[in-house]
């Protein structure tokens, strides 16, 4: 950015215009999302396609909602291992509503509420799960990693409990019932795109928006940054952690409601490794693990980057076995990269003092 | 070592350090800085925090690598990459913040870079249990080897630290602020066991901000200055009057009002405020201390006197304080920091890195960070507001930055602190709080620094700051408070001071708290 202040430029304090390397090393997301995109069309038949695109985005967009949430909670420095637990919870709780409703027993009536009631209440299932995981690393002081590893039995245990362990099957609903409309979510299209997609763009803007612009999403990168100047300045340290767990559960739950959709059922073992996933997607996209760092396109191109690798490594035949090493390696080179970038960064910021 | 050869070359220098260099990200610690120690002598070091003496001494100890300038060790170039190296070349350093492991016992932590082994790998615990008592016998301390560091009383962890030093049989021996938490018998123990080092031919190398400590066991003093060599001089030679002109410089006064006791409704006024102290006795005990609009009250003291804790009440984060804290008549006991700073208080806290700054974003984003409220249009920031308000905040304070852009740790120690007091003035305060601001920064920023508290004084805000420099709160305050042992112990007017008469009152509860302690 130019020197849009009309201020004295001290030479010595200056610091200096970026190198080309560190301006390559910045971007390098988006190139590995190009490198990808490029590679995968001069080898997959057909890859370029518009169909197989936007097959590509709708798988994606499950991880990419995951991501959003993980973001937030990763710039606070905290970490949310239960998202794919909630995946899972959530759309069982959706699944149960739907297929068996909400027995009354003293009046002998089962209730079956609407498929927006429905969505409603399975995000409200991944607020509260979010919510308790706040509670536990603000007001308990547990560490993030231990406290999400405990919900993330927990949810799991809680989905599996709702059913048994079994599958709740054709999430149609019935006419007399007044609750159908619910494959929708995973099948419906909005002008030839999946509601899915729409829905992570709309999800996904506004995400960026709340980090970028409002004062909230300023405190999560303070917090993140210097929790104890943070507190200083007067923002609402807790509050602010709190409310991350939150957003992350809720964007959790509403990936959970997408994977039941499409596939018209709800199994509870669904979600199982997803948080992993969207960890990876976030560190890809460059938000830092010790916190205080990262953007909500980062994540997203992060989440396409390793989705268009997925999906392409399958297309070229690759075996799963060989993806997984690919994918580990990727993360890998990024993170490295990560470390790169900050101690060029350090190095020239120095030199531009020393000089 | 050998007590004969040390004899022969009483005043041999044994390590000399040449035109040394350090930087760090927003700082330049070292600026080619000469020092040299000299064997079976006090080599006294002193500067004012951040003058660059904790930095040297890293340097010396292995603990950091200098940007330029080389080391001789009788003679020889050296360099030293870890703390073993420097150890294994027969140099030791006693840490001013402990660096002992609470979870192991004291002879575990004594010996524990270099413990005694059988075969190679079978710890001698019989060894090291006796070599621990020898070393707290001949520190005139009954503390046993086996009990763990964590139960043990600050005073003899350092204790511990000392007896871990003198373990490695150190021909050169850092003590970085060994006494701050002894007490004055203890103080006279260690002072015993240094002469005694010093008759064997030990060099040592010590750091202290008491100076009557220095000008009695020191043999020579260098004095560091913002990062560079400020004088040389044998310490027979000097006094104190001479230490404090070579470390702080002269301060360039600005014209203090003509103060008189204000007979205004108090802007600020404390009442029997009491903050207690978890490990027994209190931070803070009963202090009630009133300010006026437009009064400039500096508060002075030592280490550990209640000024930071005092502070930190007054802004809210220290839910657990007793007593009352009233703005313009206003109760704000029992409010949360954020409701506070929207009351109109602010503060600038005594450690920028920890406490001020969040490294990771802009200027921008810092300074606006307390004062975010102030920009919204609808649930968002406006963007065009924050940036107005931040390019007149760099333009008043003469933040020295190419863009607001730019990350704050580029930024030098003397503007990161005008980012910090910056965030504080945006919330437009009425009571401001800055806990050491000239700290760490050239005299030129602080110089600005103590020019902006005053204009600021004369706009009619409540200023309070809390310093140990007797020459600065001299200089700055229209009224000084002294505190010691969290209590307040003298109230003057500045033209009612003295140097002497502060010195006292800060003494005062240092009696009474080193009791507690010892």
């Amino acid at each position: 950015m130019s020197n849009s202040l009309d201020l004295p430029l001290v030479g010595p304090r200056r610091v200096r215009r970026t190198s080309p390397v560190l301006l390559l090393l910045s971007l390098r997301t988006l190139i590995a999302l190009f490198v990808v995109l490029a590679f995968f069309s001069a080898t997959a038949p057909n890859f370029l396609a518009l169909e197989t695109l936007i097959l590509l985005a709708k798988h994606v967009s499950i991880n990419a909602f995951l991501a959003i949430g993980m973001t937030f909670v990763v710039i606070t420095g905290g970490i949310d291992l239960s998202v794919g637990s909630i995946v899972g919870l959530s759309g069982m709780v959706a699944g149960g509503l739907l297929d068996r409703g909400v027995p009354l027993s003293w009046f002998h009536v089962t209730l079956f509420p609407d498929v927006p009631v429905v969505i409603v209440v399975a995000v409200a299932v991944g607020v509260l799960v979010g919510a308790l995981n706040g509670v536990l690393v603000t007001w308990l002081s547990v560490a993030p990693f231990i406290a999400t590893l405990g919900t993330l039995y927990i949810a799991r245990g809680a989905a599996l409990l709702i059913s048994g362990g079994e599958t709740f099957p054709n999430l149609v609903g019935r006419a007399e019932y007044h609750n159908m409309g619910f494959p929708i979510l995973g099948a419906g299209t909005v002008l030839g795109i999946p509601v899915s997609v729409v829905a992570l763009v709309v999800v996904s803007a506004i995400a960026a928006y709340i980090a970028a612009r409002t004062p909230f999403g300023r405190q999560v990168y303070a917090v993140g940054g210097n929790e104890r100047a943070a507190l200083l300045s007067g923002v609402p340290v807790n509050r602010v952690k709190l409310t991350v767990y939150m957003i992350s559960g809720a964007c959790a739950a509403f990936a959970g409601l997408i994977v039941a959709s499409e596939l018209v059922s709800a199994h509870p073992a669904s979600g199982e490794t997803f948080e992993l996933n969207a960890i990876a997607a976030t560190v890809l996209g460059g938000t830092s693990l010790a916190g205080g760092r990262g953007t909500i396109w980062g994540t997203i191109i992060g989440a396409f980057v390793i989705g268009i690798l997925g999906d392409g490594l399958v297309m070229l035949g690759v075996s799963s076995f060989w993806q997984m090493v690919i994918k580990g390696a990727v993360i890998i080179a990024a993170v490295v990269l990560d470390q790169l970038q900050r101690r060029m960064q350090r190095r020239m910021a120095i030199q531009a003092q020393a000089a | 070592m050998s007590v004969a050869a040390s004899a022969a070359a009483p005043d041999a220098v044994v390590l000399r350090a040449e035109q040394i260099g350090k930087a760090y990200p927003g700082t330049i610690a070292l600026h080619a800085v000469d020092f040299e120690v000299r064997r079976g002598a006090v080599n006294v070091l002193v500067g004012e925090n951040g003058a660059g003496k904790s930095t040297l001494m890293k340097i010396l100890a292995g603990v950091e690598q200098p940007d330029s300038g080389r080391l001789w060790l009788d003679g020889r170039g050296v360099s030293f990459a870890s703390v073993n190296d420097a150890a294994s070349h027969g140099i030791g350093i006693v840490f001013q913040e402990l660096n002992l492991c609470p979870n192991l016992s004291v002879a575990e932590n004594i010996f524990l870079g270099h413990p005694s082994v059988r075969l190679g790998i079978d710890i001698d615990t019989g060894d090291h249990a006796a070599k621990a008592r020898a070393l707290m016998r001949r520190l005139e301390h009954a503390i046993e080897p086996d009990a763990l560091v964590g139960d043990l009383r600050i005073a003899q962890q350092q204790i511990v630290e000392i007896a871990k030093a003198l373990a490695q049989d150190a021909r050169i021996l850092i003590m970085d602020e060994p006494t701050s938490a002894l007490s004055a018998t203890e103080v006279e123990i260690l002072f015993r066991v240094i002469a005694e080092l010093k008759a064997a031919g030990v060099a040592i190398v010590y750091i202290s901000h008491r100076l009557e400590e220095l000008v009695r066991i020191g043999d020579t003093v260098t004095v560091l200055r913002d990062g560079r060599l400020q004088a040389r001089a044998e310490m027979r030679d000097v006094d104190i009057p001479w230490l404090i002109q070579q470390m702080v410089g002269t301060i360039e006064a600005p014209a203090t009002q003509a103060a008189t006791r204000s007979d205004a409704a108090p802007l600020l006024a404390l009442e029997r405020v009491t903050l207690r102290n978890p490990h027994g006795g209190f931070l803070v005990d009963g202090v009630t201390l009133a300010v006026a609009p437009g009064e400039v009250v500096g508060l002075y003291g030592l280490l550990g006197a209640g000024r930071s804790e005092l502070f930190e009440v007054i802004i809210g984060a220290q839910p657990d304080a007793e007593g009352s804290v009233r703005l313009a008549g206003q109760e704000l006991a029992g409010l949360p920091i954020a409701a506070r700073i929207r009351r109109g208080v602010a503060l600038v806290p005594e450690d920028r890195q920890r406490e001020g700054l969040v490294q990771s974003l802009s200027v921008a984003a810092n300074l606006t960070l307390a004062s975010l409220w102030q920009y919204l249009r609808g649930l968002a920031i406006d963007g065009a507001r924050e940036r107005g308000a931040v390019a007149r905040t760099i333009r008043e304070l003469l933040i020295k930055v190419s863009s607001p852009d730019v990350e704050v740790t580029a930024l030098s120690g003397g503007n990161q602190q005008k980012v910090v007091i910056g965030k504080a003035l945006l919330t437009r305060p009425r009571l401001l709080l800055l806990d050491e601001p000239g700290r760490g920064i050239d005299v030129g920023a602080k110089a600005e620094v103590f020019r902006t508290m005053r204009r600021l004084g004369a706009d009619g805000l409540g200023v309070m700051f809390a310093t140990s420099d007797l020459k600065e709160v001299m200089a700055v305050a229209d009224r000084i408070v002294v505190m010691a042992g969290g209590r307040v112990t003298g109230d003057f007017l500045r033209h009612d001071a003295t140097e002497e008469r502060l010195v006292a009152c800060a003494n005062q509860g240092a009696a009474a708290s080193a009791g507690t302690i010892g």
